[in-house]
C-alpha cells in the first residue's frame, strides 16, 4: 500500500456524546479522537456501556455528536450516507424483499435499473456465496445467511467503510468462525475499511490490524494496540495466544481499577 | 434416493389433503348441526314466532328466483345485494383510501400526530350509531347516509391499525434504508408502507367486518333497497323468514369478502410466515 493510501481516511476529532435520561444527563462518550487509515481493519472493544456502539452509530450518521466532528477524506459528515454501510447485529434486512431485492436496494436508490442492476446484484450475491438463495425471503434464511446478505447489501452500495456492530454476536460458534473467515476474504479482495465492534478479545485479535480498547464512565479510548500477527492467523498458535492474553490484560486491568474505585 | 423422496413427498401431499378435507368437514358440519338443532327446537316448542329452516329455505328460493309468493320481494335478491355491496364497498374503500395514508402520516410525522391525534381520539369513542341523526341531516334520507356510516365504522380500525403498524416498525429498518440512500417520499413508499402492511391488513379485515355490521344500521335510514332494508321490512311486516334470509345473505357475503381479503393478505405478505392464514 502506498503512502497516499495510508493517509488519514476517516478522522474522528473531539467527538463526545451526552444523552438526556429523564432530568439527568449521561455522558456516553468523553472527547474521543481516532484516525483510521484507508483499508484498515479496526476493532473497537470494551465492556458494555463503554460507548463503542454509540461511537459507531455516530460514525454511521444515525446520531449526532454533542461536540466534535467526523470526516471522511477531509469531508465532514452530517448524516447517514452510502459511503458508510452499517451491518447490524440483528441484520435489519427488509423482510418483505428477497435476497436479490435486499442487495439491489442501494443501487436502485441511485437510479440503477435493468441489466445494470442485475449485474451489480449478481456480483455481490456471488461474493457472499448466496447464488442458490436469491429468491428467498429473510425469514427463510439462517442467521449466517442473513448476515451475508447484510454485508452484500452495503458493499453493493459501494460503501467504502463497513461499520459492524457485533455482527456475529447472535450466531452459533461454527457459523461465526465461518463468517469471520469469509469477512477477512472479502476485506482482502475489496480493500474496504472496516470498523468492527465486538466484546470478544479472541475475535478482535483474529480479525484486526488494530484494536482500540475503550473504557466506560464516560466512554473514552484507553489503549490503541497494533496487531502485527501475520495472516492467516492461527488461533491455536502460541503467538496468537500471547497477543490475545496481552489485549485481555489491558481490558481487564482497567475493569479491576474501576471495581476498586467503586468499592472505595 | 430420488424415488424415496418423491414417494415421501406424495405421502406428505396426501396427508395434507386429508388434513384439509377434515378441516372443511368440521367447519361446514357445525352449521349443519345448528340448523338441525334449530329445526328440532321449532318443532318441539311449536312456536309460531320463529320460522322453521324449511320455511326460510322456501323464502330464500322465492327471494332469489320468485314463483312462490310473488310479492314485492320475489326474485329481488340481486338488486338488494348490488345496492348493499355498493354501499358497503363504497364506504369501506373510502375508509381505506383515507385511513391508510392518514395512518402512515400520523404514525411517522410527529407534527401531524400532534395536530390530529387528540381530535381523532376524542371522536373515536362515539358509537357510529350515534352519528345517525347527524348523518341524516348531512346527507338526507338515502344511500349517502348509509355510505357515511359504513365509512365511519370501517375508518377507525383501519386508521388505528395502520398507525400501530408504522409505530412498531423496527427503527433499524429506517436507519438501514437511510444509509442505503433512501429518504423522504421514497421512504414512505418503499419502507413505511410495506413494513406496516401486516397491521394494515388486520385493520382492513376488522374494518370490513364493521362495514357489514353498519350496513344494516345505514339502511335503516329509510332507503327502499338493500339487505338492511329487507331485514327492517321483515321486522315491520312481521315476516321473520324474510329477516332471517337477509341475515343469511349478509353473513355469506361478508364471509366471502373476508376470504378474498385473506387471499390477498397471503399473497402480499408471503414474506411473513406469521401473517399467513
Amino acid at each position: 500500500m502506498s503512502d497516499a493510501e495510508r493517509r488519514p481516511f476517516l478522522a474522528i476529532r473531539g467527538v463526545s456524546k451526552r444523552f438526556a435520561v429523564g432530568d439527568d444527563e449521561i455522558e456516553a462518550l468523553a472527547s474521543v479522537d481516532l484516525t483510521i487509515a484507508r483499508g484498515q481493519f479496526a476493532c473497537l472493544i470494551g465492556a458494555s456501556g463503554c460507548g463503542k456502539s454509540t461511537l459507531l452509530r455516530i460514525v454511521a450518521g444515525f446520531e449526532e455528536p454533542s461536540s466534535g466532528e467526523i470526516s471522511v477524506y477531509g469531508k465532514s459528515i452530517t448524516g447517514p450516507g452510502s459511503d458508510r454501510g452499517m451491518v447490524f447485529q440483528e441484520y435489519a434486512l427488509f423482510p418483505w424483499m428477497t435476497v436479490r431485492q435486499n442487495i439491489s436496494f442501494g443501487p436502485r436508490q441511485r437510479g440503477k435499473r435493468g441489466a445494470e442492476l442485475d449485474a451489480i446484484a449478481d456480483e455481490y450475491i456471488k461474493l457472499v456465496g448466496l447464488e442458490r438463495f436469491t429468491e428467498r425471503f429473510p425469514s427463510q434464511l439462517s442467521g449466517g445467511m442473513k448476515q451475508r446478505v447484510a454485508i452484500a447489501r452495503v458493499l453493493a452500495n459501494e460503501a467504502n467503510v463497513l461499520l459492524m456492530d457485533e455482527p456475529f454476536g447472535a450466531l452459533d460458534a461454527l457459523t461465526r468462525e465461518q463468517l469471520q473467515f469469509e469477512l477477512l476474504q472479502i476485506w482482502e479482495r475489496t480493500g474496504v475499511t472496516i470498523i468492527f465492534v465486538t466484546h470478544s478479545v479472541e475475535e478482535a485479535t483474529l480479525l484486526a490490524d488494530r484494536i482500540v480498547v475503550m473504557t466506560a464512565g464516560p466512554g473514552r479510548i484507553d489503549a490503541d494496540i497494533a496487531i502485527e500477527l501475520p495472516r492467516p492467523r492461527d488461533v491455536a498458535s502460541p503467538e496468537f495466544n500471547g497477543v490475545r492474553r496481552s489485549v485481555a490484560q489491558r481490558l481487564t486491568s482497567h475493569l479491576a481499577r474501576r471495581d476498586l474505585k467503586t468499592a472505595a | 434416493m430420488a424415488e424415496a423422496r418423491d414417494a415421501s413427498a406424495a405421502e406428505r401431499r396426501k396427508r395434507l389433503t386429508r388434513e384439509r378435507i377434515r378441516g372443511i368437514m368440521l367447519g361446514a358440519g357445525f352449521p349443519v348441526l345448528l340448523v338441525i338443532a334449530w329445526d328440532l327446537v321449532v318443532r318441539y316448542t311449536g312456536t309460531r314466532l320463529i320460522p322453521s329452516p324449511r320455511e326460510v329455505a322456501v323464502m330464500m328460493y322465492d327471494f332469489s328466483f320468485g314463483g312462490i309468493y310473488d310479492d314485492a320481494f320475489s326474485a329481488t335478491i340481486v338488486t338488494h345485494i348490488l345496492k348493499s355491496m355498493e354501499r358497503v364497498y363504497g364506504g369501506f374503500l373510502a375508509a381505506a383510501a383515507l385511513g391508510i395514508p392518514l395512518g402512515l402520516m400520523i404514525g411517522r410525522v410527529k407534527l401531524i400526530r400532534q395536530l390530529l391525534d387528540p381530535t381523532l381520539s376524542l371522536l373515536r369513542p362515539i358509537p357510529v350509531t350515534a352519528w345517525l341523526p347527524l348523518s341524516m341531516i348531512f346527507f338526507g334520507l338515502g344511500p349517502k347516509a348509509a355510505i357515511f356510516l359504513v365509512f365511519l365504522g370501517a375508518f377507525y380500525p383501519i386508521l388505528l391499525n395502520t398507525i400501530f403498524g408504522v409505530r412498531s416498525v423496527d427503527p433499524r429498518l429506517f436507519e438501514a434504508a437511510a444509509m442505503l440512500g433512501c429518504s423522504g417520499q421514497a421512504m414512505f413508499r418503499q419502507i413505511v408502507l410495506p413494513a406496516a402492511m401486516p397491521a394494515i391488513f388486520n385493520g382492513l379485515r376488522l374494518g370490513h367486518g364493521f362495514a357489514w355490521i353498519l350496513i344494516v344500521v345505514g339502511e335503516m335510514t329509510g332507503v327502499p333497497t338493500g339487505l338492511g332494508s329487507v331485514i327492517m321490512d321483515g321486522r315491520t311486516l312481521s315476516r321473520t323468514d324474510l329477516a332471517i334470509v337477509g341475515m343469511i345473505v349478509i353473513g355469506v357475503l361478508g364471509f366471502l369478502t373476508d376470504r378474498l381479503i385473506v387471499l390477498l393478505n397471503n399473497r402480499v405478505l408471503r414474506w411473513s410466515p406469521q401473517h399467513h392464514e
